[in-house]
């Protein structure tokens, strides 16, 4: 689990460092590999799965997905989790489309703005819990999963906002594409490499993989620890507020029920894209690699005409191989650092 | 949990009692025993002997408590306003109460609370239909009527079921819907909820036995998919049927979740229009689908009049205009007079098609 991050201290500097970044993309790498035979494997049984329509539906259908993965990975690596994103998205997404529908006047970047500020409070909370009260994340999240549901669920009171009652402006923002990439796929990318160069190059971010390799440590080593965890927690709240937004977007239809289970799905992509579950290593990259893994497959099935009652246990099991092949893969890399440093 | 514990004996017994008159077997006419029969073996039933009087004016202050699938599901937030005005107009007092999870399991507690409440009347729409009977066995036995609405609870467990559409009906016409706007030919998909949704699963027998039928012999069922009524899956599915048959002429998505999923996906992609859909689905929900051309016709049953009936139904229970035996009349207010069926069933009659024409009629 640790291995990059113990490689950090024991390797000398430059070359040492050099190494990790190798080990790090080598692990990406095996996503893209298990991605790639994923495409090769369903574009040779059925080419319209290549075509660019099909290739946009995916991107399209990843897009949420990965913007949460990346916000996970931020309280991940701080050996946190936050499982109430699905909540934080459930409430943004009703939130704004309420909004949108009772009051057309309000301007939609105003709307999208409220929005992130609602799921940056939510994280806050989280972040207090988790940072400030010592509550285990698991425990603390768990409980604002069913609290932030709860507060969406009453003020929805059973109300549904539908796509006629939306703008057209609004709801264009969800499928509109931008030379032929669709845009919440690049809201996502954007996000992924505004946050990847934050936690490679900042200081901050650096500091968020030392409090998740041992918190300890990182106490010792002078780093606000708390004040670490809950912009951590801050951050991916935000990022779920977004992500409300834009499920608004390109659903039309919302109750209070949007997202419910989803963040399963991000705690997958993020375990998939090589994220360690315990903390301390992983890049937003392999994350939304993984939220577009899971994606491609789910895709996939569908393409490829599998039996709808076979699909999630197939889906699993493809879920298993591609960690299995990544983790392979990982070995391997690892094994060959050890030979060659070993003489 | 002490205020429970009075009402266990009672509700034993009761249940014993309920249990021994239904180990007889089950064919039809045991059923429609029993259902007669029951309230009459129950100690605290007030008005089990008195036969039925169509003409029985209806009680005043009776308080009726909707109990349906998951509150915060707008389709029983409309059903169940339907049913509170309905109370409203005949002088009775509704309330919605229920959980906020479709789980087999938790409605139990719900039924239990309104026992204690000593409600006239239930109204529930089971989430599964054999779960909640001991409860609502529990209920009759302390002489409150039970009308299962919208989903049907197993037939001991209920006096009277509204149901707001035969399966029959509403498979055969939406083939039908669709049949006439393919113009009887081309290779058709259904997406529905889960794989094993009771409703989806009736409807999609009668569906695949209309297209049996000679005139339909130009059109294909291809595929069944499932979107497990969640819009980022059903999108995913649409997209799967769309890119693995590419000459699919139609799809039917029989729930609402699905029809609106896909309209949306059509409505965006160069499909629309090409690629008919039809379904079951509220007209607020797809007003913009059917007026940018997604959408032809769709159909649905009126989600507040199937509350407003098993509001009535419930008052006329509670009031002896029935007893919920077949062939039995009540008045319905403004929806007329319906008639008991077989097995205790009232129909609210055919599903109502959904088009350009008359869906700025529809509020819901």
């Amino acid at each position: 689990m640790t291995s990059a991050a113990s490689s950090v201290t024991s390797a000398g500097r430059g070359g040492g460092r050099r190494l990790v970044d190798r080990v790090a993309r080598v692990r990406e790498l095996g996503i893209v590999v298990a991605l790639g035979a994923l495409f090769a494997v369903t574009g040779a049984a059925n080419p319209s799965f290549l075509s660019y329509g099909s290739l946009r539906d995916i991107l399209l259908n990843s897009a949420i997905v990965a913007l949460l993965a990346v916000g996970q990975t931020l309280v991940v690596i701080t050996r946190n989790v936050d499982l109430s994103v699905s909540s934080v998205v459930g409430l943004s997404a009703f939130g704004g489309a309420l909004i949108l529908a009772d009051h057309p006047g309000v301007p939609v970047p105003l709307v999208i703005a409220g929005c992130v500020a609602l799921g940056a409070a939510c994280g806050a909370v989280n972040g207090l819990l988790v940072g400030a009260a010592r509550v285990p994340a698991l425990v603390a999240t768990l409980g604002t999963l069913y609290a932030f549901r709860g507060v969406d669920y009453a003020w929805a009171g059973g109300r549904q906002v539908n796509a006629a009652d939306m703008p057209e402006g609004f709801l264009a923002l969800g499928t509109r594409s931008v030379l032929g990439v669709p845009l919440p796929a690049l809201v996502a990318l954007a996000v992924l490499l505004t946050v990847g160069w934050m936690l490679r190059n900042l200081r901050s971010g650096r500091e968020l993989y030392a409090i998740g390799s041992s918190p300890e440590a990182a106490v010792l080593a002078g780093i606000r620890v708390r004040r670490r965890v809950l912009t951590a927690f801050v951050a991916n709240g935000a990022l779920a507020g977004l992500a409300g937004v834009m499920w608004a977007a390109r659903f039309g239809t919302v109750d209070a029920t949007v997202a419910t289970g989803k963040e399963l799905d991000v705690i997958a992509a993020v375990v998939v894209g090589g994220v360690a579950i315990f903390g301390g290593s992983g890049t937003v990259y392999g994350a939304a690699l993984g939220a577009v893994l899971l994606a491609s497959i789910t895709s996939a099935l569908a393409v490829l005409r599998v039996d709808a009652l076979a699909q999630t246990a197939i889906n699993g099991a493809l879920l298993l191989a591609a960690i299995v092949l990544d983790r392979l893969l990982a070995l391997r890399v690892a094994a060959a650092l050890r030979r060659r440093r070993s003489p | 949990m002490t205020t429970r514990t009075p009402w266990r004996p009672v509700a034993l017994l009761a249940g014993l009692v309920l249990l021994t008159s239904a180990c007889g077997g089950t064919t039809k006419s045991d059923v429609q025993q029993q259902q007669s029969s029951a309230p009459a073996g129950s100690a605290s039933s007030a008005a089990s002997s008195a036969a039925a009087d169509p003409n029985a004016p209806l009680k005043q202050g009776l308080k009726i408590a909707f109990l349906p699938k998951q509150v915060n599901n707008p389709y029983f937030t409309i059903a169940d306003k339907g049913g509170v005005d309905a109370a409203g107009e005949f002088g009775g007092e509704g309330k919605e109460v229920g959980p906020s999870d479709a789980s087999a399991s938790s409605q139990v507690s719900y039924i239990n609370t309104l026992i204690q409440q000593k409600q006239d009347a239930i109204v529930i729409s089971a989430n599964d239909p054999n779960a909640v009977v001991p409860a609502l066995k529990q209920a009759r036995a302390a002489g409150i009527k039970v009308v299962s609405y919208d989903s049907d609870t197993a037939p001991e467990g209920r006096d009277i079921f509204v149901n707001q559409a035969s399966a029959e009906d509403l498979g055969r016409t939406e083939v039908q819907l669709l049949a006439k706007q393919l113009g009887n030919k081309g290779k058709i998909a259904i997406l529905s909820a889960t794989p094993n949704a009771t409703n989806q699963n009736t409807w999609i027998e009668f569906m695949k036995d209309e297209l049996s039928k000679p005139e339909y012999k130009d059109m294909e069922l291809v595929k069944v998919a499932y979107g497990n009524d969640d819009d980022q899956k059903s999108f995913t599915e649409t997209q799967g049927l769309l890119r693995s048959y590419p000459d699919l002429a139609g799809i039917i998505s029989p729930t609402t979740v699905g029809i609106a999923a896909a309209a949306r996906y059509l409505s965006d992609s160069p499909y629309k229009g090409k690629v008919k859909l039809t379904g079951l689905g509220t007209p607020n929900q797809l007003r913009k689908f059917v007026k940018d051309g997604t959408i032809e016709a769709f159909e649905l049953w009126n989600p507040a009049d199937l509350g407003y009936l098993a509001s009535y139904a419930a008052a006329a229970l509670a009031s002896g205009q029935t007893t919920g035996a077949e062939g039995e009349t009540f008045k319905a207010g403004k929806l007329g007079t319906y008639t008991v069926g077989a097995k205790g069933e009232v129909l609210l009659g055919k599903p109502t098609v959904f088009d350009k024409s008359n869906i700025d009629d529809f509020d819901f």
